[in-house]
Parts: C-alpha cells; sequence; structure tokens
C-alpha cells in the first residue's frame, strides 16, 4: 500500500510537503532580505494574500477529511473557521490596551461605546496568549463535537446533515450579529495593534505568521494524512462507501464521525486563527452559509479525498477569485464561479488532481486510487444500490 | 334698500343654501362682532360656533387670521377671503365697494383659544362624515371640556351610526374627567369607553380622578380588567395572523421545494433563484404594461401568474435536462452544482436589471387595511395568504386528479416499476421538476408585492424553505402546510419575548435538535426502507 520511500506521506505528499517548506523559508525572505525595487521582492501585501490562500489550504484540507474520507458534507465549516478567527480576535483586541480610541485599559473599544462597564465572563483569560490558542482549539471542537454528537448518533446523514449544518452557521451568523453578545456585533473586531508583542502591522510580524501558517498547513495535512492511512482512516472510507455495512460488521459508526468530525473543526479553528492576524478583522459575514458551500468547492476543484488536492483546490479558486475581482472582470466572478460548480460536479468528480492521476503512467502502481471516492457509488446512491441495501 | 335687500337674500340662497330664518340669525350673530370688548368677542365666537352655522368656519378662521372687519357705523361685519376680496359676514354676499372707517375685530389670547376650540368642534358639523368622525376622534384624545356642549349639539344632529358612536364616546371621554357631572352620566361614560376597548380607552380610564364616586371608580376598575383581558386575547389573534402570514409565505416558497426536494429527492438550492426569477417576471410584466401605457397594475399581476409559473418552470426543466439528470443519485453532487446555477442565475439578473431593487407595483385592491375587531388586516397579506392557499389546494389537484400526477406519484413510490409500466420516468422527472421550479416562480409573483425585487431575493428563503421541507417530513406536502404555519407561527410568537433575531436564531436551535430526534421530518413516508 505505501509508497516505501516516503513512507505513510506519499510522493505527492512529499512533494506538498517540500514546496511548502520552500515556500515557508524563501517567500519571506524574498519580502525581508531584498531590497523593494529587486525583480524577486515579494511585497507584503502579496505575502500576506498567499498567507490568507494557505489559512483557506488548511480549512480545505480539514473539509477534505470528513467530506473526502467520511462523506460527511459539511456546509457549516465556517462556522469553525469563523469561530477560531473570533477567539484569535478575542485576544488581539485585549492587546490593544489602552491604545484603543477610548483608551479603556481592560474593555475594547465596541463595549465602551455601549456603555458596558466590566469584560463579560466569557472575555476572561484572553489577555493571554496560551489561553487564547487553546480556545482556537476548543471552541470549534466542542461546538462539533456537541452539534456532532447529537446529529451522528440520531444518524442524520447525507442532505439532512448538510441542511442542519447549514442552519448551525446561519444561527450563529445571526447571533454574532447581535451587540449584546459582546463580540463586536455587525462590525466584528478589528484594528488590532499586537501579537505576542509583535506590532501586527510590521514585515517581519508578517513573515513570521507567513511560515507559521506554511507549518500549520504541512502539520495539519501531516495529521490528516496520518489519520487517513491508519487503520481508523480504512473504517472512516467504509463508512463512507457504505455505512450501513459498517454498523452491520459492529462498528461504532457514530464514535469515528464524532471523532473525525470534531478534529476537522479544530483544524479550521485554528485555520481561522491564522487567518485573522494576516487580514486584520473578524466579523459575522465569516459565518455567512455561502461561503460554507464556497468551501466546499475548492475540496471538489482540486479533487476531494486527496487531501493535497483539496489544498491545491482552496489555492487555485481563491487566486482566480484574486484575478477576477481586482479587474474588469469582477462582474464575470460569479458566472466563472458557478461555472466551476457545473462543471467541476459534472465532468470532474474526482477534481483536478483525481483527474490528473488518472491520466498519470503511474497510475498502475499507485494504488493510492483506492483513498478516492468514486464518482458511481458515492453516497446514498439511488441508481447504485446494494442488494442489501434494497427495500 | 328693499330691492337691495331682497337680492342679498337671494345670493345667500344661492351661495349658502341657508333659509332665510337662518340668514337673519345670522346677521345676529354676526353683529356681536361689532366691538372692541374683548370679553363680547370671546362670547360671540362662543355662540358663532354652537350655532352651527355653515358661514361659522368661514368667519372664525378669518377672525383667527385678522381678516374680519366691522363697520362702526352700522355695525355690518365684512370679513376678506385669502385671497384679499372682501365678503358680509351675515349674508355671504362679495362687496364690489368697501364701506369706509372700517376697523378690524381684535382678538386677544383668550379670544385666541376660544377661537381654536371654536375651530375644533365646528368640524364636528362638516357635511363629510369622515371629517366629522376625525373630529370626534380629535375630542376623545383631547377630552377638552369646553367641547361638551359643541359634541352634545353634534351628537343631537349626527345621523351616521359611526360618527355617532365616535361622538358619544369623544362625549363619554369629557364626562368621565368632568367632576360635576351626575353620577349616572359618568356610569353611562364608563360603559360606553369598555365598549370601545382599546389601548386609548384604557388610558382614559386609568386617568379618571381620583376624588370620583366609589361606583364611578368599581366601574372603571371592572372596565380596565375588561379591556386589558380583551386586548391581550386580540394582540394574540394579531400575532397568529402575522403567524398565519409568514406561514403562507414560507409555504409559497417551500411547497415547489417539497416537490423536487420531497417527491423526486433532489436537492435544488436554486430553488431560491426561481422565485427571483418569478418576481422579476412580474417586473418586466408590469414594465412592458406601463410603456403601452397601461395602469392597470392588476391585470398585469394576473398575466404574471401563468408567466411566472412558465418561465421559472422552463427555466426549471433546462436546469434538469441540462444538469441534474447526470447527477440522479448523487444527491450532495446535486446540491453543489444547484448552488453554481444559483450563482450564475444571481449574477445574469444582476448584469441584466442591475443590483439595485427593481419597482413592483401594488395593484389598488391589494393596497390598504382594514380593521377586523381589535386587529389590522392588510389586504395584501390577506391577498398572499389566500394566493397561497390556492395554490396549494391546485397542486394537490393536480398530483392527485391527473394523469401527470399519477404518473408523478408512480415514479416516487417505485421508479423501477413505474417505468417497467411504461412510464417515461425521465421525462417525469422533467416535467415535475418543471413543476416545482414553476410553483416557485409563483411565489415569486407573490414576494414581489410584499420583499424588495432584487437579485438576492432567494437567497433570504433558500434555508427557511429548506428547513420547512425537513422540518415537515420529506415527500409529505401536508407535512410542509403544517411545518410552514407552525414555523410562521412560531416565529411570530417568539419575537415579542425574545426580539426577532433571537427567536430566529431558537428557531433554528429547535429545529436542528428537532431533527435529531425525528430525522425525517414530522410526517415521514412509513415503510421498511433502510436508510441507504
Amino acid at each position: 500500500m505505501r509508497a516505501s520511500s516516503f513512507g505513510f506521506v506519499g510522493p505527492l505528499g512529499a512533494g506538498f510537503l517540500a514546496l511548502l517548506a520552500i515556500a515557508a523559508i524563501l517567500v519571506p525572505l524574498a519580502n525581508l532580505a531584498l531590497p523593494v525595487g529587486s525583480a524577486l521582492h515579494v511585497s507584503t501585501a502579496a505575502m500576506s494574500l498567499a498567507g490568507k490562500y494557505l489559512c483557506y489550504a488548511l480549512l480545505a484540507v480539514a473539509l477534505d477529511l470528513v467530506w473526502g474520507y467520511c462523506g460527511i458534507l459539511s456546509l457549516g465549516h465556517g462556522a469553525f473557521f469563523a469561530l477560531g478567527g473570533y477567539a484569535m480576535g478575542m485576544y488581539l483586541m485585549r492587546q490593544i490596551g489602552s491604545r484603543g480610541v477610548y483608551g479603556n485599559p481592560s474593555l475594547p473599544d465596541f463595549m465602551v461605546f455601549l456603555n458596558w462597564t466590566k469584560l463579560p465572563w466569557y472575555w476572561t483569560g484572553f489577555d493571554l496568549f496560551p489561553v487564547a490558542a487553546l480556545m482556537v482549539l476548543v471552541a470549534p471542537g466542542l461546538l462539533a463535537f456537541v452539534f456532532g454528537w447529537f446529529a451522528f448518533r440520531s444518524r442524520v446523514t447525507g442532505v439532512y446533515l448538510s441542511i442542519i449544518t447549514q442552519a448551525m452557521t446561519y444561527a450563529l451568523q445571526l447571533a454574532f450579529f447581535r451587540n449584546d453578545m459582546g463580540f463586536g456585533g455587525n462590525n466584528g473586531m478589528t484594528d488590532f495593534k499586537d501579537v505576542l508583542g509583535f506590532p501586527v502591522q510590521a514585515d517581519a510580524t508578517r513573515a513570521a505568521l507567513f511560515t507559521i501558517t506554511c507549518v500549520a498547513l504541512g502539520g495539519g495535512y501531516l495529521l490528516c494524512r496520518a489519520l487517513v492511512t491508519s487503520k481508523l482512516g480504512k473504517v472512516l472510507i467504509a463508512i463512507r462507501d457504505a455505512e450501513s455495512r459498517v454498523r452491520f460488521l459492529g462498528y461504532r459508526v457514530e464514535n469515528y464521525k464524532v471523532f473525525v468530525f470534531t478534529i476537522s473543526a479544530c483544524l479550521a479553528g485554528l485555520a481561522g486563527a491564522l487567518y485573522v492576524p494576516q487580514i486584520g478583522i473578524i466579523n459575522p459575514s465569516e459565518f455567512a452559509p455561502g461561503n460554507s458551500i464556497e468551501m466546499v468547492i475548492w475540496v471538489a476543484v482540486g479533487g476531494r479525498g486527496t487531501l493535497v488536492g483539496a489544498a491545491l483546490g482552496a489555492i487555485l479558486v481563491n487566486y482566480a477569485k484574486t484575478l477576477f475581482t481586482s479587474g474588469a472582470m469582477a462582474e464575470y466572478w460569479l458566472f466563472a464561479l458557478g461555472g466551476l460548480f457545473v462543471v467541476v460536479t459534472l465532468f470532474l468528480p474526482k477534481g483536478v488532481l483525481g483527474a490528473a492521476m488518472d491520466w498519470l503512467p503511474t497510475r498502475r502502481a499507485a494504488p493510492r486510487e483506492r483513498t478516492q471516492p468514486s464518482a458511481a457509488r458515492d453516497d446514498d446512491g439511488r441508481g447504485n444500490l446494494d442488494p442489501c441495501e434494497l427495500t | 334698500m328693499r330691492i337691495r335687500a331682497c337680492i342679498l337674500l337671494l345670493l345667500s340662497l344661492l351661495v349658502l343654501e341657508g333659509s332665510p330664518a337662518r340668514a337673519a340669525g345670522r346677521a345676529e350673530l354676526m353683529a356681536r362682532f361689532a366691538t372692541e370688548n374683548f370679553n363680547e368677542i370671546d362670547a360671540a365666537v362662543t355662540a358663532l360656533a354652537a350655532s352651527g352655522d355653515e358661514a361659522a368656519q368661514t368667519v372664525i378662521a378669518a377672525l383667527a387670521d385678522r381678516r374680519l372687519f366691522y363697520n362702526p357705523a352700522d355695525k355690518s361685519v365684512i370679513y376678506k377671503d385669502e385671497a384679499g376680496k372682501s365678503f358680509a359676514a351675515a349674508t355671504g354676499a362679495e362687496l364690489a365697494v368697501l364701506p369706509s372707517g372700517l376697523k378690524p375685530v381684535r382678538i386677544n389670547n383668550k379670544v385666541r383659544s376660544s377661537i381654536e376650540a371654536a375651530l375644533g368642534s365646528l368640524t364636528l358639523l362638516a357635511p363629510d362624515p369622515g371629517k366629522r368622525r376625525n373630529a370626534a376622534e380629535a375630542v376623545f384624545k383631547s377630552r377638552d371640556p369646553s367641547a361638551l356642549t359643541a359634541i352634545e349639539a353634534a351628537l343631537a344632529k349626527e345621523q351616521d351610526p359611526a360618527v355617532k358612536r365616535a361622538m358619544g364616546e369623544a362625549r363619554a371621554a369629557i364626562l368621565l374627567q368632568k367632576a360635576d357631572a351626575p353620577e349616572a352620566q359618568r356610569l353611562e361614560a364608563v360603559r360606553l369607553i369598555r365598549e370601545r376597548g382599546d389601548q386609548d380607552a384604557l388610558s382614559l380610564l386609568h386617568a379618571i380622578p381620583a376624588d370620583a364616586p366609589v361606583a364611578v371608580e368599581e366601574a372603571a376598575t371592572g372596565a380596565i380588567g375588561a379591556i386589558e383581558n380583551r386586548l391581550a386575547l386580540w394582540a394574540a389573534v394579531q400575532n397568529a395572523w402575522y403567524g398565519l402570514s409568514l406561514g403562507s409565505v414560507l409555504l409559497l416558497a417551500a411547497i415547489g421545494l417539497a416537490v423536487t426536494f420531497g417527491v423526486m429527492g433532489v436537492i435544488n438550492m436554486a430553488h431560491g433563484e426561481m422565485v427571483m426569477l418569478g418576481a422579476y417576471t412580474t417586473f418586466v410584466i408590469q414594465d412592458v404594461m406601463r410603456q403601452h401605457g397601461s395602469t392597470n397594475m392588476g391585470l398585469a399581476l394576473a398575466l404574471a401568474v401563468p408567466a411566472a409559473f412558465l418561465v421559472s418552470g422552463l427555466a426549471g426543466i433546462v436546469i434538469e435536462r441540462g444538469v441534474i439528470r447526470f447527477l440522479y443519485g448523487r444527491p450532495l453532487e446535486t446540491l453543489l452544482a444547484t448552488w453554481g446555477i444559483s450563482l450564475i442565475l444571481q449574477q445574469a439578473v444582476r448584469t441584466g436589471f442591475g443590483p439595485t431593487n427593481r419597482e413592483v407595483d401594488t395593484p389598488t385592491f391589494m393596497s390598504g387595511a382594514f380593521d377586523l375587531g381589535g386587529m389590522q388586516i392588510t389586504l395584501n397579506r390577506l391577498a398572499i395568504i389566500l394566493f397561497a392557499i390556492a395554490v396549494f389546494v391546485a397542486l394537490q389537484l393536480v398530483l392527485r386528479f391527473t394523469s401527470f400526477g399519477l404518473r408523478t406519484r408512480a415514479v416516487t413510490q417505485n421508479r423501477r416499476m413505474a417505468s417497467s409500466m411504461g412510464i417515461r420516468t425521465n421525462w417525469i422527472d422533467a416535467l415535475t421538476f418543471g413543476l416545482g421550479s414553476g410553483i416557485a416562480g409563483l411565489a415569486g409573483v407573490a414576494l414581489s408585492q410584499i420583499d424588495n425585487v432584487s437579485p438576492n431575493l432567494g437567497q433570504g428563503y433558500i434555508i427557511d424553505s429548506f428547513l420547512v421541507v425537513v422540518f415537515g417530513g420529506v415527500g409529505n406536502l401536508w407535512g410542509t402546510l403544517i411545518a410552514a404555519l407552525s414555523i410562521g407561527m412560531a416565529n411570530k410568537f417568539l419575537e415579542p419575548f425574545a426580539g426577532a433575531v433571537l427567536g430566529k436564531i431558537a428557531l433554528l436551535v429547535f429545529i436542528i435538535l428537532f431533527i435529531q430526534k425525528r430525522p425525517r421530518g414530522l410526517f415521514a413516508l412509513k415503510g421498511r426502507a433502510v436508510e441507504v
């Protein structure tokens, strides 16, 4: 099963990690060491943009873990991403200290504006980085655990699950819009100053954040890859392909699902936390249901069930989005994105990476194929029923 | 002199339609203004107002604007209108030549307040019942004791029952505050106000002076309790009405989805855009009719109903034939592809019609509102509720009694068997999808009357409609009906306690939890199917 020379990562993953490592070192160098006029200089804005793509890539990898390998189509991963982002945003707000517009040392500006006199209890400890970092993982993880615990034990599957995950992120969006929630309401949180004592706007901090994002993406990939190539990963794939059979074989399907859903949510939260200091704002629009659906298309474009493909898809689609929306073509972006949804689902069910691997001559040598979902017997296939699952 | 008087008399008959006797009385009334004494002028204003004379309003208004003059020589009174023409107050005849030595009738603060009261009570006698009623309502609100005489005089003459009632209430409102009114009158007043039974009545009863007789106070306390109960009841009924209205909107938006999602198992994320297309069809038809000089918006709406059904239905068939049929059996992929289609449609409409809201006119028969008991019913909401019922009934009839409906149900229940019996299942799929989309188009016609017609119109409804369908139970139109109504009601009854946003969140959380308990909705199709 394993491509021997690369361990559980495989040649594709190794190449991906190598690329990431190169980017993690060269891009910050090109930003900091080369003079502004140099042809190879990378501007800070470009680096932050690339950092944003990498955050999305990590989010896509997390989504691919549940969708590509376990068949859970979550249309609410934006919620986990945004929760991680909010946890980080709360830490960054507390770091502003008395440098805010109102100069209140303990209250963020928006609370002073609302005439609040003391910090709500759930903001306790967010001035400490370790607490905030923990919450980046715990908040989305806990939500995913509770949500998954209820949903998977009740055997809510398929489109029903997709719809209630969407309802979840929608409800959270409405909740975070409220000023009374104490998360900045409509405007969210912005105007950050420091992270760990370093100024957020400084080139060196941006470079460090970029490197950290590369490392996080690499780490997230390795974790997911390790999961899906383990024995547990095989059970996950089996659940994706024939959930009832796995249950009949005596596996507790819901436990596997809750576990992998929670891990995925934590990774999404981490992506959100890295996203916020590089973008400089977090607001409730990150919870918008449309965003969460868009994330799914990143994975689908790259190729679900490949992890590397998901990351590539996120980078590709978002790069295309930047190209489109910054130029005269802005009006056509939604046509392109919508077309992408249709074309990929109709003609590229395995995504760009899956299609490419089908073309490669090494195909015969790589039994990795089997980790990809086949289009024909996907989820609850009406055209492809198993004899034991017929009515 | 005699001849002149006759002519004046005739003129006054023509102009004012007043009787000769009246005119004579009027001359006396008017003559009282010919003085320097403020007290006498004040008395003259009150007397004129109480006389109910048709000219009273003109003359008193002229006095307020200092356009009233008198001739000290013969004590005749003359007023000028706003254009500067002069008239004799006693006859209303226009004067070509003004006598010399005219003096203005002077006013001070006391007279001014009498003028205001007089003008207020004068409208109580206006020929237009609507004006009389408004005047009575104004007196009811002000409870000015000085208006009592005027209102009693007006009440005695009043013929219109609604106005009479308003005047009676106004009189009661004054009597309640009046300490020297007989107890029997005040008790009668409490009874009248209790019958009125709205928020104003409540505040009026709360404002009864503390020195009122015990019997009046007791009656008032009883009346307050009764009114509060009544108001609470009507508030609940009004809420139910709002809930019904929201529920009917949800039903319209969701029922097409119930066909495509419920009957066919297809997730159509572009459903909201079918609604949007219907709304834009309405806009286009109105626009075309306006360009051809027609302003009959009711006809435009009547034309929009079939047109929107066709436009959205055809769009649905194209989507089904072009995309969805390749994705049967892969619901999650269908979801993504139709989401893509929804983005394309939104952008296409944005490019074609612009990103801003388009104006859709409401026909006159649908605008306005009426009161039913203690609640207000807006006609456009009523029309939408009726429309939703009509669409629901029509859809049930089509599915139950037509050959197409029979085939659809057959395919839903057992696709392979239906196919074996010679039903062209893929045509049925396309038509059913077209039917569901067409109904969404109908919803668009209705929503164009109450919502902004913009490219984002459909987005606002898609999550709600999915929740309605899932909550009601897939494949069951009655379930969709009940789910839509209960979600609409729950939303409106939660709003007063929790606020609109929190209520909505609570509802979303409830539905998420509900689906855990009953993953197949309220009215799941019974069967032994393994969930594949």
